[in-house]
Order: structure tokens, then C-alpha cells, then sequence
């Protein structure tokens, strides 16, 4: 039910909107739940009288916008030149790999999510990943593994205590 | 007026009207991948570019307006070469599925690769694997194949104002899909197949049941009976190129034989009984203040469309089963009993113009004590597959006519195949039963016509009654938004989800042209025209069938068995 009355909230806001308000209103939905979910996209669909393949269209065509909720370790591996030149790709290759998922998605265990963001103005450490806001620098695509790993066996060693 | 000059030749043209208008008037042939006749153009292929002199490119024809004195090449190399062009890149990251898809043979893409001369693969694309999505009962699609024309979007949208699928994604990731990439089965889809009938490839195709019923017919163990719906014998021939509008009911018939069946009904005598029960609802309504404007419900995708949408007007509509639950019913209860059968080893097959008819026959509310009315449902094209696969000459067979005892028909029933029929038909006999005597004229020409929307006025009686015919759920939206708006002169509405009705069924013949579907429609009239039973309560069949076990229309037993329920659906994702 929350998620509806933030949604209410954030529409009443809108009022008498027509398709142009679709996407601030995304974005709003998005800040405020951290994820567009079905239940907040059936809302604006109603709202805005657009079926959801539509608004579903929209939003996936820009990809600013998450349909899950991000993972208890939210990966963010910038794509900014410097950092696309120095092989960030390869990085997150590697991350979609290991973690079987891709850009804008989570893990189904809700532990890991990962999500390709512009320059994050950290250049002078390229290629640069950050996990729940924390930089990991100068990453060779082993170390996206490295990352996984370490995160997995302390939430393993987290159960165990 | 204007006159411009095709490839030479000078031609007439209207102001305003695209060039491509002016090029299919006087037969010249450009192709086309997106464009859809009565919708908007988007130019979005670009396989109708011509060259037009003083201008350095190409222009797409369908979106191009005429203009007085415009010279154009349609044929030119620098067309042919671009057209061709844009075919060898759509196949660069193409599956290579000629021979193992629904569409081998009757695909747009495949035949402009054999006219364009594509016979080398010049570019490689990078191919896409995507899922297939066969969870829906009526359609299975294949993104792999989409080439993005985004004609099913547009239809489904302008034309059903379903708006299930859309594109999704961006650049070289874009698909069309469903919201959440969910399955169509979780989707507003409503079924119609209208995607599939405007698709030029094979990425959205019937859900194919020829194999399943090719087993029971097999199974020694069974006894497989079918019927046929009213628009199948209108249009069926199309399918081996015989022009449309040709009936073939009778051959038809034999072909069904010699698959093995071991009866043919003939779903317009379910129609009849669809009348007789439809129209005793109606003046129940009209007499005892029931719910109006009562809606037909013989349509499923329709149904789904009310169900999803307008939930709140579902008391309007018909408890009545379309004529094909209604055959399956009788089929196994009346009749397997009747040949001391168990409904159990009753396999009942229907043929049907429609892929919604699929999503019909699975619903929860048309299977009692796990016996399904309807084990398969197999589109005119899916049968037409079965008449080729089993070698059957439908042009030289000699004609044989349907079972009894549910094998007459009167041409009201037979009416049921196109937009506007239930509503002549139900008329008819409700007029009879409000006052015992017939109509004088038995064609009502204000419902008849492939028009959206046909609305009329009828002296039923002391009763005027309001009637209105739609077609095309946009069409039906409109109707029912003015209801809900106060408006309250209607008391009957008949609606057909595709438009035209049955006979522009998802599940019919792939042919485009407009014209087509008032051939189809015509030899419906024809037929009607032709015939002496020309109403449902005059059907001797029928009063044997309510004599011998249903009792009186609308009666406990019928209300058992030829009645059903709707749901109000809130989980789809609309
Ligand atoms: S869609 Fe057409 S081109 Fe593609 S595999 Fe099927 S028949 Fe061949
Ligand atoms: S079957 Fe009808 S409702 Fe479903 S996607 Fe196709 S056009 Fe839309
Ligand atoms: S599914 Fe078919 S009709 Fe729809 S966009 Fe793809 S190719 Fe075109």
C-alpha cells in the first residue's frame, strides 16, 4: 500500500496532466520508490489514461529508469569517456556475467543490482564502479569478480554470526 | 485536381492524397512494410520511396502528398537499389526460419527478398535471441522475426484501443513487446489476432492446434466431432487462391469428412440457438426491467474487453455462450448421450475465423466437471493447413452437406459471420416472439455494411427499440463511454471485436485489401438472399432440440448449459 499512497501523493501534484507530465512524473515515482513497479505504473496508466505498454515503452527507452528494486549492494560502473576508454565495459561485462542480470536489474536473491551510470566525475580513477556510493578504483575486469566475491562471503559470514 | 507524371505516363490526382494513393489507383506496385490502409502513415520502413524530379532523395510514398506537376520514377535503379537495400538489412539479423515458420510462403519480407532478387547475404547483422512467448492460448510471438514495422501496435491500439504491445527499449535494443515484457497471457491482450492478420512476418502467428486435433483424429479410442462457423465457408477459399467472396460450404463439408471427423456440424444452427435464447433475453429485459442496453456476447475478445475495461457494465451484457460454447454444450450432453457416448471420449473441434475463439474455449467458465465444451479450436487458416497436409482437392471435391442433427442452419445464423448479422438475426425473432408475426422485410439494410458504427431505430411492436452495430472495440469504447455518460436510447448493442466483423477475423486468411472483406461479407448476403429459412425460429432443428432436451429458451436446462458468467479482471496489466 505504500508504495500507492506515494504515488497518489506524487500525482495529486499533476493535476489534469495530460501524456506530456508522463515522464516528470516517472521520474518522481522513481526518486520517491527508488524502482518504477507495476503497481505504480498501473496507477499512472489509469492516472494519465495510457496503457502500461505505453508508459512501459516510454520509460524504457530512456535509461534512466529501474523497474526492480535495487539490491542490498547497489553497483553503479560509470560509462564516462575516460573511463569508457579505459575499458569499463570489459568491467561491466563481467558484473552482468558473474551476476547473471543486466543494466537496471537485480539479483532475484534482492542481494546485488547494477545499473550503468554517465560520468560520475571520478576520472582520475577510471575505470570507476561504486557500491552503495562507495568508489572502487582503477578495476581490471577480475576485480568486478573480486567484488562479487568478497560481498557474497561477507553476507555468508553476516548469517553465520 | 492535379495531374502529375508517373514514369512517364500522366495521371490524375486529388489534391491532398499521397502519392501512394495515386500509385495503387493506377497500378503501380510499391511495396510496403508499415503501411496499413485506413491508418496513419509513418514512413517508418521506407520501402515505398520514390524518386521525385528536383528532389535529392528519395521520399517515402505513403507519406507523401501530391502536388500539381510532380514527375516520378517509382521504378528507377536508385529506388529498386534502396528498397532492396533496406530488405538485406532487415534479413541481416534475421533468423534464417524460412522453412520452419508459420508464414513460409505467405510472408512479406520473403516475398520482397524473391522479387527484390536478394540472393546473397551482404551484410551481417548481429542476431538477437529473444523468447519466444507461447503462454497466450490465441497467439504465440516471436520477437526474433518482428521487424519493427510497428503495424500490430497501431492496430491493436487505433483499432482495438487495446494497446497491449508497443515498442519498447531504444536503438538498436528495440523490440516490440508487452508492458514488463510480461507475456501477452498476463496482458491487456484481448486476443482478436488483428496483430496477426497485418503482420508481414512470421513474429505473430496463431497458437497452432492442427497437431492436436491430427492426434485425436488419430486415436481410434475417440470420437471427434466438428463444427464450422458461419464466415469460414466465405472465406476459406481464399486460401487456395480462389477469389474471395467464393462459397464453399459444401466442399468444405466433404474436405472435413474425408480429415476423419466423424461428424461436421454446422455452428450457424448454434447460431439459431444463440437467436432463440439471445432474443428471448432480450424482451425478458425489455418487459421486466432487466439491465439495458443488453450487449451480445458471442464475441470473445470482446468479452475480455468489457471484463478488463468496463467491468461495471458486464450486467449488460449477454449471459448467452457464443453459438460455438453452445454447440460444444449440446455436443456433450445431448448429443454424446443421445449416441451413448461418454462425454469423455468426445474430442469437440471448432473452426473458427478467430484466435480468440482459442482464449474462448479454455476459459474456466466453458469446462464443467474437467469437460472442456470445446477440446480445440483451429483458425480457417489452420484448416486450410490440414486440407493441403492431407492432399484434398477442395476446388474438385464433390460437395456434401452437414450432420444432422445439428447440421441446418437458416441464413440468419449464417448472417452471425459479419458485423451487424446477430443483430438481423436476433431482430428477426425477437420480432416474431413480441408479435407473433414475422417481419415484412426480413433484411434490415441500416444494420448491414462494414461501417464501424451503425445505429437504427425499430418498430418491435408496441416497442421502438434503439440498436446499434459496432465493429472495432474503439469503436465499441466510444459507444459504451456515451452510455456511461447518460446517454439512454439504445436498448440493444451488437458488437464484434474485429472490424467488419467475423469475417475480417484474426484467424482468417491473410489479405489486406479492404475490398476483400466486403466479398467476404456479400457472400454472406448472398446467402441470405438466396435462401427460404431465412430466421432462426423457423429452424425445424432447433424446436426438435428444445422438444427432445432443452425445454423452453431461457429455461432451467438452458440456463445450465448455454449460459455463462464474466469476470471482472483487475489482474491484467492494462
Ligand atoms: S518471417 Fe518470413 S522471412 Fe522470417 S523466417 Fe518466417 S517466412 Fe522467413
Ligand atoms: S491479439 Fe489483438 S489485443 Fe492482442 S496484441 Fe494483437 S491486436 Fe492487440
Ligand atoms: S510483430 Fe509484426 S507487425 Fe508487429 S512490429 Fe513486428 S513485424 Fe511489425
Amino acid at each position: 500500500m505504500e508504495t500507492q499512497a506515494k504515488v497518489d501523493e506524487i500525482l495529486t501534484r499533476y493535476k489534469d496532466a495530460k501524456r506530456d507530465a508522463l515522464i516528470p512524473i516517472l521520474q518522481d515515482v522513481q526518486d520517491s520508490c527508488g524502482y518504477l513497479s507495476k503497481e505504480a505504473v498501473i496507477q499512472i496508466g489509469a492516472y494519465l489514461n495510457l496503457p502500461t505498454s505505453k508508459i512501459y515503452g516510454v520509460a524504457t527507452f530512456y535509461n534512466q529508469f529501474r523497474f526492480q528494486p535495487v539490491g542490498q549492494h547497489h553497483i553503479q560502473v560509470c560509462r564516462g569517456t575516460a573511463c569508457h576508454v579505459k575499458g569499463s565495459s570489459g568491467v561491466f561485462d563481467r558484473f552482468c556475467r558473474d551476476l547473471k542480470i543486466n543494466d537496471g536489474e537485480t539479483t532475484r536473491d534482492g542481494m546485488f543490482s547494477l545499473e550503468v551510470v554517465s560520468c560520475i566525475g571520478a576520472c582520475g580513477l577510471a575505470p570507476v564502479i561504486a557500491v552503495n556510493g562507495e568508489f572502487h578504483a582503477k578495476l581490471v575486469d577480475d576485480d568486478a569478480s573480486r567484488i562479487v566475491k568478497e560481498y557474497k562471503k561477507a553476507a555468508k559470514e553476516g548469517d553465520n554470526k | 485536381m492535379c495531374q502529375i507524371e508517373i514514369n512517364g505516363r500522366v495521371a490524375e490526382a486529388k489534391i491532398g492524397e499521397t502519392l501512394l494513393e495515386v500509385l495503387r489507383r493506377e497500378g503501380v506496385k510499391v511495396p510496403t512494410l508499415c503501411n496499413v490502409e485506413g491508418l496513419n502513415p509513418t514512413g517508418a520502413c521506407r520501402m515505398c520511396v520514390v524518386e521525385v524530379e528536383g528532389r535529392g532523395n528519395l521520399v517515402p510514398s505513403c507519406a507523401f502528398p501530391v502536388s500539381d506537376g510532380m514527375k516520378i520514377s517509382t521504378h528507377s535503379a536508385k529506388a529498386v537499389q534502396a528498397r532492396k537495400t533496406i530488405v538485406e538489412l532487415l534479413l541481416s539479423s534475421h533468423p534464417d526460419d524460412c522453412n520452419y515458420c508459420a508464414r513460409n510462403g505467405n510472408c512479406e519480407l520473403q516475398t520482397l527478398a524473391a522479387e527484390l532478387g536478394v540472393r546473397q547475404r551482404r551484410y551481417k547483422g548481429e542476431r538477437k535471441k529473444m523468447k519466444v512467448d507461447v503462454a497466450n492460448p490465441s497467439l504465440v510471438r516471436d520477437p526474433e522475426k518482428c521487424i519493427l514495422c510497428g503495424r500490430c501496435v497501431r492496430v491493436c491500439e487505433e483499432i482495438q484501443n487495446v494497446g497491449a504491445i508497443d515498442f519498447i527499449g531504444r536503438g538498436a535494443d528495440s523490440t516490440v513487446g508487452t508492458s514488463f515484457d510480461e507475456g501477452l497471457n498476463v496482458s491487456s491482450c484481448i486476443n482478436c489476432g488483428q496483430c496477426s492478420l497485418v503482420c508481414p512476418t512470421g513474429a505473430l502467428v496463431e497458437k497452432r492446434n492442427v497437431e492436436d486435433v491430427m492426434a485425436a483424429l488419430a486415436d481410434p479410442r475417440k470420437y471427434v466431432v466438428v463444427q464450422h462457423a458461419p464466415s469460414v465457408s466465405v472465406t476459406l477459399a481464399e486460401e487456395f487462391g480462389v477469389k474471395p467472396g467464393t462459397d464453399i460450404d459444401k466442399e468444405m463439408v466433404a474436405a472435413l469428412r474425408r480429415l476423419g471427423f466423424d461428424r461436421v456440424f454446422d455452428t450457424s444452427f448454434s447460431a439459431d440457438l444463440t437467436i432463440m435464447e439471445e432474443a428471448s433475453e432480450l424482451v425478458s429485459r425489455l418487459t421486466h426491467g432487466g439491465t439495458l442496453p443488453m450487449m451480445t456476447s458471442c464475441s470473445p475478445g470482446w468479452i475480455k474487453f468489457v471484463e478488463q475495461y468496463y467491468p461495471e457494465m458486464i450486467p449488460n451484457l449477454s449471459t448467452c455462450k457464443s453459438p460455438q460454447q453452445m454447440m460444444g454444450a449440446i455436443i456433450k450432453s445431448f448429443f454424446a448421450r443421445r449416441e451413448g457416448l461418454d462425454p469423455k471420449d468426445v474430442v469437440s473441434v471448432s473452426i473458427m475465423p478467430c484466435t480468440a475463439k482459442k482464449f474462448e474455449a479454455s476459459r474456466n467458465e466453458m469446462i464443467v466437471d474437467d469437460i472442456p465444451d470445446v477440446d480445440f479450436v483451429l483458425t480457417t487458416r489452420e484448416l486450410a493447413q490440414l486440407i493441403k497436409m492431407h492432399g484434398i482437392d477442395i476446388e474438385n471435391i464433390p460437395g456434401e452437406t452437414a450432420d444432422n442433427p445439428f447440421g441446418e442452419r437458416s441464413s440468419a445464423g449464417k448472417l452471425f459471420g459479419g458485423s451487424g448479422g446477430v443483430m438481423e438475426a436476433a431482430l428477426r425473432t425477437a420480432y416474431h416472439m413480441v408479435t407473433s408475426e414475422e417481419l415484412t422485410d426480413l433484411k434490415i439494410p441500416a444494420v448491414r455494411g462494414s461501417k464501424g458504427r451503425k445505429e437504427a431505430r425499430i418498430q418491435v411492436g408496441d416497442l421502438e427499440l434503439g440498436v446499434a452495430v459496432v465493429s472495432g472495440l474503439a469503436n465499441a469504447r466510444k459507444l459504451l463511454d456515451e452510455i456511461k455518460e447518460g446517454r439512454n436510447d439504445i436498448h440493444f448493442i451488437e458488437v464484434m471485436t474485429c472490424p467488419g466483423g467475423c469475417v475480417s477475423g484474426g484467424g482468417q486468411p491473410i489479405n489486406l485489401s479492404p475490398d476483400t472483406v466486403r466479398q467476404r461479407q456479400k457472400a454472406l448476403y448472398r446467402l441470405d438472399q438466396e435462401e427460404t429459412l431465412r430466421t432462426s425460429h423457423q429452424n425445424p432443428a432447433v424446436h426438435r432440440l428444445y422438444k427432445e432436451f432443452l425445454g423452453t429458451p431461457n429455461g432451467e436446462k438452458s440456463h445450465r448449459l448455454l449460459h455463462t458468467s464474466y469476470v471482472a479482471r483487475t489482474d491484467v496489466l492494462k
